[in-house]
């Protein structure tokens, strides 16, 4: 999110480095139009620290709260905005899975439908079709099962090459599908109901908003309970998911700034270069796999408790190409522009389902159009812009390669 | 930076070998790409590995750094046979290389591309990384001492927040080598490091190459341009269709005959200018 | 087990049937691979759209089965025409509208797959909403029969009808299925020749070897490119009409299963080698048929799926490797 104003590597730990390159971030956000891209973020970064948090902090309580604002523009007309919310928040949190696996270890998974196939179908079997275990106990278990079959279905998947990867996965994210559709145990093809949903406490009432053109009034009549899980009202669903978002974005950070990321990154970057320097590129590989495999059991498991209901037909191989079209879209290896990616490719489908016929068509030119014309996504990588703003420069002056 | 230096520096050579290659032969489909080749590389010299090309100089790296397995013949480094092992393992031994076209991780700054080197030999997992333990706060420390230090030995420390692939032909050469020494390798195999350079970047290489063995590291040196092999190596090994033809101090090798004619007859120095064009 | 013995030679030749014309769509994945080493995703659009062609030229001549010979011939050779003129014509826009910016710019291929996925979307989409592009040119009543219930299964009025020729262990072999399966060896064979013989075939091969160098050597890259991806396209057409002529209905969404097959089948052959795609093709569709056979048809796809990951763990130059570029004249 932020564009340090010094470039010092985030999270540094060694202290007292001598910041030697000032200013340089400050020419090279400004790309040769003299237009500041980076404007934003710096004013923001430049801020005093307690500020800075303050904002944080309000943002994120925006976050949670609305639902209830029920903001006109925002909020869809035809569907629950609660609901909407919770399917933006589940691709949001999906996206982030597949962003370790493709964004940062390079791996082209298109069968990552299968992960949360796998963490929706052991909530809805364990927990309704052939045993009837409590909600704390299936989630950490669909997690577990995820993974495995992440580690399972990686360790001879990894081994073959790039473009190839992405059709083995298919293939798989298929045959898991198919399995459950043929499977009696697995529910077959009408699939499994009363799938347990979240405990509920109820501890108070939240009122929504409601709006006369600019002005909003407190609304009496239409309140969440809190902390409901029901079927109506599908804020608390949200809620929840919105808060496992925030620790999979701080476990996201945590990783990405430490050997593993790194090591990620150097596998992505040069396989073989990585692996001679001292990098075990397959094992990294293949926990690349495992950690896109937790977060998608992790959202397929909070799918099918919200859903209460799964068929083979919610894991259509569709949903794997939405999920990475959201982490493409947006920019693949920047968590923020996955995240964005990804209530692009949710939200918009849900606001404009008016349209619904010819939204598929425009999702597939907009995905043509991009993949052309905006190949880092909307918003790449940090260091990808770096590189392009540098690369722009150095168009403008139309030199060598060399600039010392 | 120093005048170049005259050829034919005292050979230590007096070191036990840390790596030698025995017998090694490897073949690709018809072709013999190495053919018995047996040399020692002793502890604490800088030797030079020359050869026309398609010689074979470069699968010699490649065996020696595990990319290929010999079709007979082995490999030990500080005695032990290398075997089967691993190409990352062969890292951790102690064994680091340079690419002949380089070979950076391009999207990554140039302190991240020295800290993968030096990350070689940490075993941070992700249960240390999510929960910031204190293995992982000491090998993050310990991890960007090093990588520091050895980009301050480089040149290179005002270019630590820079992109690889931003960076100048010159300094991603030396920051392969960084990235290499971060691994903390006994042994550092450079493949190539001239290629492309002017005379005077060649003369502040030689006098790189030259305090890297004075750190303590064994160098192995393949190198096209005759007059920094000859400058800088205790002593040479020279390879021809995958023999070694010869080997000895840079003045037995400029005499020797053999060399002379892999060298299509013509007098070693004669080609300098030639090979530095390549 | 008995099922499979039992009826052993009509699942031979239907698997042979299906195989072959999974061998004609997976020439194209191949071709395209050879040239870029890029997957080309919407290939199984372009068969699907000359399916569509197929189908809108007999309900435009409106022959009813049972006519005479020379009519249906006729007909069936104009369906032919018109399926390789629209999938040729499709897989040309393909080129032009997926790729050739990335192949200028030299982009990830993981960039270039995502444009092909997009392609193939849009290119589903318009033909599942063909009606409503019908309306919006004002249209729709003047086009009825060729747009109507768009999202539905669309019918081929197949003019010829379906006659046994000989009966072998049970089963009848029909003249359709003779001829599709031959058929589809003679247009491998002369595809092979194209490539083996012809100028076009060896800029195709130089370019798949290196294309820098052929470059160098005065192939123009960007032509080989493009007749790479009308070659494939014509074979898609044909395939569509041979597979109409057998299974009589195609549909909007037909094309990305058939298209995951035939890319099975590319990569069983060998991708990037001609003759291994019809080899693959057979292999695929045999494989498909017995493994239904033995454990229930609903395991069809499953099979197909499972025999695609096998080849790519344990052999994934394919049966007769990857040889575009080594194949010699």
């Amino acid at each position: 999110m932020s564009e340090p104003h010094i470039p010092l590597r985030e999270g540094s730990t060694a202290g007292g480095v001598p910041a030697s390159t000032v200013g340089q971030t400050d020419d090279m956000g400004r790309n040769r139009f003299g237009w500041d891209r980076l404007a934003l973020s710096r004013r923001v970064t430049a801020l005093p620290r307690p500020a800075k948090w303050a904002l944080i902090g309000l943002f994120v309580v925006l976050l949670y709260l609305l639902p209830l604002l029920e903001i006109p523009i925002l909020s869809t007309p035809d569907t629950d905005f609660g609901a909407v919310l919770f399917t933006v928040a589940s691709y949001v949190l999906v996206a982030l899975g597949l962003n370790v696996v493709l964004g940062y270890a390079g791996l082209l998974d298109l069968g990552y439908v299968g992960f949360y196939a796998v963490g929706a179908y052991t909530v809805a079997v364990l927990g309704s079709l052939q045993a009837q275990l409590s909600w704390w106990l299936l989630i950490p278990l669909a997690v577990v099962i995820t993974t495995i079959s992440g580690i399972l279905l990686g360790a001879p998947t990894l081994r073959v090459r790039g473009d190839y990867l992405a059709i083995v996965t298919l293939g798989f994210g298929e045959i898991i599908r198919l399995t459950a559709l043929n499977t009696e145990w697995l529910g077959a093809a009408k699939g499994i109901t009363g799938v347990p949903r979240p405990p509920s406490v109820e501890l108070f009432e939240l009122p929504h908003l409601q709006w006369e053109g600019a002005t909003a009034v407190i609304d009496l009549d239409d309140k969440t309970k809190f902390l409901v899980f029901g079927v109506a009202d599908q804020a608390p669903y949200y809620w929840l998911a919105l808060t496992v978002i925030f620790i999979v974005l701080g476990a996201d950070r945590m990783l990405r700034l430490s050997r593993v990321g790194r090591a990620w990154e150097a596998t992505r970057e040069d396989e073989d270069a990585a692996e001679l320097m001292g990098v075990p590129t397959f094992k990294f590989k293949l926990l690349a796999f495992a950690c896109g495999a937790f977060i998608g059991g992790l959202s397929g498991a909070l799918f099918a408790s919200r859903q209460g209901f799964i068929n083979p037909e919610s894991f259509q191989l569709l949903l794997s190409i939405l999920f990475v079209a959201a982490v493409v879209v947006g920019g693949a290896g920047n968590r923020w522009g996955v995240i964005m990616g990804a209530i692009v490719v949710a939200y918009l489908p849900e606001r404009f389902r008016g349209f619904e016929e010819w939204r598929l068509l425009v999702f597939g030119m907009a995905l043509l159009i991009l993949a052309n014309f905006r190949p880092q996504g909307l918003i790449p990588p940090r260091r990808t812009r770096r590189a392009q703003a540098v690369d722009e420069q150095l168009d403008a002056l139309e030199e060598g390669t060399d600039r010392v | 930076m120093s005048e170049i230096p005259v050829a034919g520096q005292p050979a230590t050579g007096e070191g036990a070998a840390l790596l030698s290659v025995d017998d090694v032969s490897i073949q690709f489909g018809g072709l013999k790409a190495l053919d018995h080749v047996s040399f020692d590389v002793r502890e604490g010299e800088i030797l030079g590995l020359i050869g026309p090309n398609g010689a074979g100089k470069t699968t010699c790296f490649n065996v020696m750094t595990g990319v290929y397995q010999p079709t007979s013949g082995e490999v030990r480094f500080a005695g032990s046979p290398l075997g089967r092992r691993k190409r990352f393992a062969i890292t951790r031994l102690g064994i680091a290389r340079t690419f002949q076209n380089i070979r950076l991780f391009g999207n990554m700054t140039a302190l991240e591309n020295v800290l993968v080197g030096a990350d070689a030999h940490h075993r941070t997992n992700v249960i240390d990384a999510l929960f910031r333990s204190p293995r992982h706060r000491r090998e993050e420390r310990e991890g960007e001492e090093t990588a520091r230090e050895v980009m301050k030995f480089l040149g290179l420390e005002r270019r630590a927040d820079e992109l690889a692939r931003n960076l100048s032909y010159g300094e991603q050469r030396r920051l392969e080598i960084a990235r290499a020494m971060a691994t903390k390798p006994r042994l550092l195999c450079l493949d190539e490091p001239a290629a492309g350079f002017n005379p005077a970047e060649k003369a502040q290489l030689m006098d790189l190459i030259r305090r890297i063995r004075d750190r303590g590291l064994t160098v192995l040196l393949i190198e096209h341009d005759m007059s920094l092999v000859m400058g800088v190596s205790d002593r040479v090994a020279v390879l021809e269709f995958g023999r070694k033809i010869a080997e000895g101090v840079p003045a037995q090798i400029r005499n020797d005959p053999a060399v002379i004619a892999a060298y299509l007859g013509t007098e070693v120095d004669d080609l300098d200018d030639e090979e530095a064009n390549l | 087990m008995s099922f499979l013995f039992n009826n052993f030679v009509e699942l031979t030749v239907t698997g042979l049937v299906l195989g072959a014309v999974y061998g004609l769509v997976a020439l194209g994945y191949t071709l395209v691979y050879g040239v870029l080493q890029l997957i080309n995703f919407a290939h199984s659009e372009v068969w699907m759209f000359g399916s569509f062609a197929a189908v809108w030229v007999t309900v435009a001549l409106g022959v009813a089965p049972g006519s005479a010979m020379p009519v249906v011939i006729g007909v069936l050779l104009l369906a032919l025409l018109a399926a390789m003129t629209v999938s040729g014509g499709v897989a040309l826009l393909l080129e032009r509208v997926a790729y050739r910016r990335l192949i200028r710019l030299d982009a990830p291929k993981l960039v270039a797959l995502i444009s092909a996925i997009g392609a193939s979307f849009a290119l589903a989409e318009i033909m599942g909403l063909r009606d409503r592009v019908a309306g919006w040119i004002g249209l729709r009543d003047t086009l009825d029969p060729y747009v109507r219930s768009a999202r539905d299964n669309t019918r081929f009025q197949n003019p010829l009808e379906t006659e046994g020729l000989f009966t072998v262990g049970g089963y009848t072999v029909s003249n359709v299925d003779v001829i599709i399966i031959v058929s589809a060896v003679l247009m491998m064979v002369a595809l092979d020749q194209f490539i083996r013989r012809t100028r076009t075939g060896r800029g195709i091969r130089a370019v798949a070897q290196d294309s820098e160098a052929a470059a160098l050597m005065g192939v123009n890259r960007n032509r080989i490119i493009r007749a790479t991806f009308l070659v494939g396209g014509i074979m898609a057409g044909a395939a569509a009409l041979l597979y109409l002529m057998r299974f009589g209905v195609t549909r909007w969404n037909a094309g990305f299963l058939l298209g995951v097959k035939a890319f099975t089948a590319a990569v069983l052959g060998g991708i990037g080698n001609v003759r291994g795609a019809l080899l693959g093709g057979f292999v695929l569709g045999l494989a498909e048929n017995y493994g239904s056979a033995l454990i229930g048809s609903e395991w069809r796809d499953v099979v197909a799926f499972l025999l695609l990951v096998v080849i790519l763990l344990f052999r994934p130059t394919g049966l007769l490797g990857e040889s575009l570029g080594r194949a010699r004249a």
